[in-house]
């Protein structure tokens, strides 16, 4: 085995990766914040919703868990072009990368949701609190603290599960580094290279959660609990 | 049929049946209480003296009677419950704060959300109940690192912030050891003494003896003995001597 590695190729490409980077930064940034308010309405609904939210709710979650996201990216993809409506590649990534991740949010916030103690609404709803004053003040902050962790890692899942929409070619990161790997015919070389880049991206989106856990949990921060 | 004691009375339960599957839990219990009244109920463990807190509050449903509430039908199921949620107080033996805000965000979130109350004036509504209870040195601190006498009197702070017109407290202090049940005990009697009206479910004899202006003896769902403290030095009930002697 006598592979000659050179990445000196890649060099003039720095800046295709740093705009795959950049590019797969936002793409799972905007799946994140649409998943987890999907996901969240969706665990709420199905903790107190009608007989008829809490079927819908569990049929979408069992449904999404048990298909694989290459089959859910390609539904949404030709499914939306079917209809008549144009919609970009990268447009039809966020949307089923947030379908496919609240599906996940809502059973992590679930659990969450779970683990408020049926006192602590009571409290609530003895002060005269409104239900939805009581989701947003009382119980959201305690479950999604709770099952923080459980999120952090779902969310990282994410963002390396996104590389998988460049099979519409969406635009990010892996879509990016097979062109150029067919531009430079260094397959292994790049594929190197981006492997080590989505290393430094998990590193840095699990650096982000723990800021911004950091920030909203300030129970955590003032009396130094570890989230 | 009972009848008021008085047109004024600022609770009034009649007739109250309440059941839980085929458990029946108050069996035809009736009591008034006047405004500035201190009512203790005592009672042995089972005999339905949180769920007949838990009727006045709406917290239940009753099946059979009627409950009047300063003003509101209690039993009505058109009954506005926000309405007679600020009028009522309630204080639960194991606090309930809310672990992820500070005391004094705990107290001002029901003044801001109810009362549309401003930050600047709850925050001072919230220094002004923290006094009251003796804790003005706490508020920025987190319920975890209070003392379970400390949190308790938090919650009755809190509770106090909406201004309710009647406190109900179901065992504020069984939960807690005789020397932070005593801090509890005398914030609990400043309020009386302010005129509050409160009913209280309480283990504390000698404080309901003293403080209370009617006790009630509940048993088998029923309102079994009442009167006013000294009549647990002369009970009239083999069951209520029986409960005062065996020292609870
Ligand atoms: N939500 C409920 N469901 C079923 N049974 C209950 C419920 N709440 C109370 N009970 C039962 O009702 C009886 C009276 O309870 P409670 O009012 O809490 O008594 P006390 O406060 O006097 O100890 C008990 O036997 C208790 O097990
Ligand atoms: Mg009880």
């Amino acid at each position: 085995m006598t592979y000659e590695f050179d990445f000196s190729v890649l060099l003039p490409f720095w800046r295709e990766f740093a705009t795959g980077v950049w590019l797969t930064l936002q793409l799972s940034a905007l799946a994140t914040v649409l998943g987890f308010v999907l996901g969240t309405l969706c665990a709420i609904g199905r903790a107190d919703g009608s007989p008829a939210v809490k079927w819908a709710v569990a049929t979408y979650v069992e449904v999404i868990r048990n298909t694989p996201l290459l089959v859910q990216i390609f539904l949404v993809y030709f499914g939306i072009a079917t209809l008549g409506v144009h919609v970009s590649a990268n447009m039809a990534a966020v949307i089923a990368l947030v379908v496919n991740v609240g599906a996940y949010t809502c059973e992590i916030v679930r659990a969450g949701l779970e683990s408020v103690h049926k006192a602590q609404l009571e409290a609530a709803d003895c002060l005269g609190l409104s239900r939805v004053q009581t989701y947003w003040h009382v119980v959201l902050r305690p479950a999604v603290e709770r099952v923080y962790p459980a999120l952090t890692s779902q969310y990282v899942l994410l963002m390396l599960a996104s590389s998988i929409t460049s099979q519409i070619s969406a635009e990010e990161l892996t879509a990016v580094a097979n062109r150029i790997q067919s531009d430079t015919f260094r397959s292994f070389e790049t594929y190197i290279v981006v492997g080590v880049l989505y290393l430094l991206l998990s590193f840095v989106v699990r650096a982000a959660f723990w800021g911004f856990g950091m920030v909203v949990f300030v129970r955590r921060r003032k009396l130094g609990t570890a989230l | 049929m009972h009848a008021p004691v008085s047109a004024k009375a600022v609770v009034s339960l009649s007739n109250v049946h309440k059941s839980f599957g085929a458990l029946k839990v108050l069996d035809g219990v009736s009591f008034d209480v006047g405004p500035g009244e201190v009512t203790a109920i005592i009672g042995q463990s089972g005999s339905g003296k949180s769920t007949a807190l838990r009727c006045i509050n709406a917290l239940e449903t009753i099946q059979e009677g009627s409950i009047h509430v300063c003003g509101h039908a209690v039993h009505d199921p058109a009954l506005d419950r926000r309405a007679l949620r600020r009028d009522v107080g309630i204080v639960f033996q194991s606090y309930n704060l809310f672990p992820h805000l500070t005391v004094e965000q705990n107290i001002m979130l029901a003044p801001t959300c109810v009362k549309s109350m401003s930050k600047a004036e709850a925050r001072e509504l919230a220094r002004e109940v923290l006094a009251r209870v003796g804790l003005e040195a706490k508020a920025e601190q987190y319920p975890e690192q209070l003392s379970g006498g400390q949190q308790q009197r938090v919650a009755i702070a809190r509770s106090l912030a909406m201004k309710p017109k009647l406190m109900l407290f179901d065992e504020v202090t069984s939960a807690l050891d005789p020397q932070l049940t005593g801090e509890v005990l005398k914030v609990m009697e400043s309020l009386a003494a302010g005129g509050m009206t409160m009913i209280l479910v309480t283990h504390e004899m000698a404080f309901a003896r003293r403080v209370a202006s009617t006790v009630i003896y509940m048993h088998q769902g029923k309102v079994w003995e009442s009167g006013p403290g000294s009549m647990l030095d002369r009970p009239q009930t083999e069951e209520l001597r029986g409960f005062v002697g065996s020292g609870l």
